[in-house]
């Protein structure tokens, strides 16, 4: 099954310059795993060393921020749409 | 240097006014370096010394910005109790944004609006002009 997902400008670096890839799996963790074989370092700059979203990127499964789905563990099906943004903050 | 139109540096000074003693926060859209549209956004933190966009209203933002094929020129925040100059916590985060001014208001002085605007690159801040127009 196929999930587009729009990549920011900052990690277009990692998808050849495309503004959107598409990539396959059952939850969000499966879909990052299954775009890394083909963009190898995007999972790791969304994902930290031990296993949780990373605080700097806000992920959004059609326009819902994952933080208040399910994380990284967010169900996904055909046709859903992802959108990783740059989360902005300071002090 | 950054110009902005007056207009847009007023609704600043009065978003972070508005939002004292909590830190404000928002962004101006800019088309080849020319400041167009101001978003006076919320802190997700509501806290005096710290800012987050929410999340929701970012996304929102940010899509209206690149439908409209236009840039994040400026990211924009207050500091209630110190100076205008970014802290670690905004160099830390400004990697996010590149290229993109970071306009830093002070309202620590209830009578003096302090507007500055700052280039930070690879963790090394900049001070850039203000233009008024």
């Amino acid at each position: 099954m196929a999930i587009e997902v729009r990549i920011p400008t900052i990690l277009r670096t990692y998808t050849d310059g495309q503004k959107a890839v598409e990539g396959k799996g059952d939850t969000l963790s499966g879909l990052l795993e299954d775009l890394d074989g083909r963009h190898p370092g995007l999972r790791g700059r969304l994902v930290t060393e031990d296993g949780g979203l990373h605080r700097f990127v806000n992920v959004y499964v059609n326009d819902e921020d994952v933080r208040f789905l399910g994380g990284l563990e967010t169900a996904l099906n055909d046709g859903d749409s992802v959108t990783v943004l740059p989360a902005v903050a300071g002090g | 240097m950054l110009s902005l139109p007056r207009e847009m540096v007023d609704a600043i000074v009065a978003h972070a006014r508005r939002d004292h003693p909590d830190e404000c926060c928002g962004v101006i859209a800019g088309r080849d370096g020319v400041a167009t549209r101001l978003f006076a956004m919320e802190n997700a933190e509501r806290s005096p010394t710290g800012f987050t966009f929410d999340s929701a209203e970012w996304l929102r933002v940010y899509r209206d910005i690149d439908d409209a094929d236009e840039d994040l020129l400026v990211v924009y925040h207050s500091h209630t109790a110190t100076e205008a100059y970014p802290s670690r916590t905004d160099i830390r985060w400004s990697v996010n944004t590149p290229g993109a001014s970071w306009l830093l208001v002070s309202t620590r002085e209830p009578s003096y609006d302090e507007v500055r605007s700052y280039r930070i690159t690879d963790g090394e801040v900049a001070e850039e002009e203000i233009r008024v127009t």
